[in-house]
């Protein structure tokens, strides 16, 4: 719509714009002196606790937020689900941001940043999960990129370019979903080398098959929960097609999201039998296990169904929402809050202000990148001057 | 019989690949490595150690690391637990209190030098190595700084130099390797006064703990730690309390590091291989109902269109010859009304006609 670009000018300084630049202010000083001051100077991380909130965050809680790409796609493309056709570029667009921002917080995080491609060009070590995780993370945020080009080709008019991308379509999509698959669940077998370290209720051999199915939940909640936030915000860049298909795409990917869930909290039992933890969930780890377990998969799961089938669309977003934190609680269990659980608690680790600096700098960035893209790309509509792909 | 060369070599040949494939297909199937089998080690001896800290001295200055806060000789350094961290590879630590010991008992904390090192098998640019003579060593020219080493290690033995901006390395004992390759004893090794550490190959050493435990059975635990922890260790520790009194977990498992990821590696050729042929297939199912219903669809419609049609037709027809009825039965009522008519005229015209006669007549 391009009519739409002569709209009036909103005042610059609202209060989104004021507090969106004192973050990135923040996090332009905290970026200064991470890397010339190095890790100790930003960060709480220790010997015992190599890990922290920019790996269980950005990284973890990261990949899984940003799965939503990988999942709409295919609903989409492979699977026919053409209904849910507007829900795809939004998608695309935020996997592409969530991963762009997962590699640009790596950055952050890892000694010697300018490192990050000696695996593949220097000397690689495959026996390493994390080799698979760096080797699927670098190849799909590349198909990312190239599935997200049609919008900005779009934008920019090159219509031969963008026909040539349309055609890798199928491919692309299947790609992204081998690798997503790969990259998602060894993400959890990453910590399968440490059993003893990380607690025996989150341990477990099926550690990489619950990182993958809570990924497609992830990718599903996420979609509602942007999509609930663009309409409020966004709401004048819709088009019709966009707007008639909304509410489906939130009953069917809330009724995907309840089957899975079942899936998974299925998994998630038969998991505690099979490393027979049971007698652990009488301790206080246990509890915390079982909010985990009854309150952020078996309650959303509930809610999802009632929600479908009584198609009341409060109550399918209010759970993507709740969802989304729960692959949060999820992530950090693993990642941060299960791990190291032996330790007195004097050498167990909690995020320096610095890095939290730096987390929400990077979310901040990628909301803003997400604003920017959508106000002048073809995301939520479809472009008058080209077919449907 | 006779064998031409050709075949006798022919038959050479067939039996020479047999076996070697033979070989390799059960390496593959059953392979149990247990370590390299000359592989050097150190034997710790806790009921020997008097918690002196030489070795940490020897450590110290042969690693050329840098001067600690404080100097070797203050032992009051052991009323803390410490732990290895970048400026030190190596620690004694003193353990007070225990049920059953005299005194305090010490233990020495360095690297094990795994048999199948979770740091090697975690590390994403192979800058570890488990070199042939047991030594773990690392090579920082490669190192990306991920840490997943120090996540790995079940020890918890690597550290990392969180203080350096632009060079920081993974710090850890080399089981003094150069010293190792120039035929010397490692720093810590040749110091001890007590004899606490016995250095040489390691099944030698586990047969020396053997020995003691043996010969002093109330003096030691029975068991050798590191003979089986985590796949086995080179670096092998007995004692008299129970290790866990010494801060040594005694839940490692005998599980080795490389062993409990494969599994999760061995899926990559699954998913690499089965996903596209399955969402493929997933594709072409779709795109195959798609066509059907649209030609499904496409057939009703022309199904449709054509009965409506022949009704159409039927009905024209019927409406036709309606008209072609009504068209004759107007004719034949035009006619009759005319024939009528004409009847009618002609009655009247005659009727006209016989009494204008008279008039003529009488006129």
């Amino acid at each position: 719509m391009p009519e739409r670009k002569f709209a009036i000018q909103k005042p610059a300084l609202t209060p989104f714009n004021v507090v969106a630049g004192i973050i990135v202010v923040i996090g332009v000083a905290i970026t200064g002196i991470r890397f010339t001051q190095g890790l100790a100077a930003t960060t709480n991380l220790s010997d015992y606790n190599p890990w922290g909130i920019w790996i269980g965050f950005d990284l973890l809680v990261g990949v899984a937020l940003a799965a939503g790409g990988y999942v709409t796609s295919a609903a989409c493309y492979l699977f026919g689900l053409k209904r849910f056709h507007s829900a795809v570029r939004p998608a695309i667009l935020t996997g592409f941001l969530g991963y762009a921002l997962v590699v640009l917080a790596l950055h952050y995080d890892v000694g010697r940043p300018w490192r990050l491609p000696y695996p593949f060009i220097v000397q690689s070590g495959t026996t390493s999960l994390l080799f698979e995780v760096a080797a699927c993370v670098a190849l799909y945020l590349t198909v990312l990129f190239i599935e997200f080009t049609p919008a900005a080709l779009e934008w920019l008019g090159l219509k031969r370019a963008r026909r040539i991308v349309n055609k890798l379509t199928l491919v692309l999509t299947i790609f992204g979903v081998v690798l997503s698959t790969l990259h998602q669940s060894s993400l959890g077998a990453l910590f399968l080398i440490a059993p003893s370290k990380l607690h025996p209720l989150w341990y477990s051999p099926y550690l990489a098959l619950y990182f993958f199915v809570s990924s497609i939940v992830a990718g599903l909640s996420m979609v509602i929960f942007e999509s609930t936030l663009s309409h409020r915000y966004f709401h004048d860049k819709m088009d019709t097609e966009h707007l008639q298909e909304a509410d489906g795409v939130a009953l069917g990917f809330g009724k995907a999201a309840a089957f899975v869930l079942a899936g998974y909290f299925v998994m998630k039992v038969i998991g505690l039998a099979q490393t027979n933890a049971w007698s652990y969930l009488s301790t206080g780890y246990g509890l915390w296990f079982l909010v985990e377990l009854l309150g952020f998969v078996l309650l959303p799961c509930y809610a999802y169904a009632i929600g479908v089938r009584e198609k009341n669309l409060k109550v399918i977003r209010w759970t993507a929402a709740w969802t989304v934190l729960g692959i949060v609680v999820n992530r950090f269990n693993v990642g941060l809050i299960a791990f190291n659980w032996h330790l007195p608690s004097s050498e167990r680790y909690f995020p320096h202000w610095m890095e939290i600096g730096i987390s929400v700098f990077v979310v901040t960035l990628g909301v803003l990148a997400y604003r920017f893209i959508v106000t002048h790309m073809p995301i939520l509509y479809a472009h008058p001057d080209y077919d449907k792909h | 019989m006779s064998i031409s060369r050709r075949t006798f070599l022919g038959w050479l040949g067939a039996a020479g690949a047999g076996t070697s494939l033979g070989r390799s297909a059960h390496a593959a199937g059953t392979a149990n490595f247990t370590g390299y089998p000359d592989s050097l080690g150190v034997l710790f001896d806790a009921t020997r150690c008097i918690g002196c800290r030489k070795c940490e001295e020897a450590c110290n200055r042969v690693n050329e690391l840098p001067a600690p806060a404080k100097p070797f000789s203050d032992l009051a350094v052991l009323d803390r637990k410490r732990r290895t961290d970048a400026k030190t590879y190596m620690v004694i630590n003193r353990y007070d209190n225990i049920p059953g010991a005299k005194g305090p008992v010490y233990r020495k904390i360095q690297c094990n030098h795994c048999l199948e090192p979770a740091c090697a098998s975690a590390c994403f640019v192979r800058a570890f190595a488990k070199n042939s003579n047991g030594a773990v060593t690392y090579d920082e020219s490669v190192c990306v700084g991920c840490r997943y080493c120090m996540i790995a290690c079940p020890f918890e033995i690597p550290t990392y130099e969180y203080d350096r901006a632009f060079t920081p390395r993974i710090m850890k004992c080399t089981f003094c390797q150069p010293r190792l390759l120039k035929g010397q004893l490692p720093g810590c090794v040749e110091i001890c006064p007590a004899e606490a550490l016995t250095f040489g190959r390691r099944r030698h050493l586990l047969k020396i703990a053997r020995e003691r435990i043996g010969l002093f059975p109330a003096r030691y635990i029975d068991h050798i730690y590191g003979e089986t922890e985590m796949g086995g260790t080179t670096w092998l520790t007995i004692s008299g309390v129970p290790f866990r009194e010494l801060g040594m977990r005694e839940d490692l498992g005998t599980t080795s590091a490389p062993e409990l990821t494969k599994g999760a590696l061995s899926v990559v050729p699954i998913v690499a291989g089965l996903w596209p042929v399955l969402l493929t297939g997933i594709y072409a199912i779709s795109q195959r109902k798609d066509r059907i219903a649209r030609e499904e669809k496409a057939a009703a419609v022309d199904e449709a269109v054509t009965r409506a049609r022949a009704e159409a037709k039927a009905k024209l027809a019927e409406a036709l010859a309606k008209a072609d009825k009504d068209k004759k039965a107007a004719i034949d009522k035009e006619v009759k009304k005319a024939l009528a008519d004409a009847a009618k005229a002609k009655v009247q015209e005659t009727a006209a006609a016989s009494a204008a006669a008279p008039e003529k007549k009488s006129s």
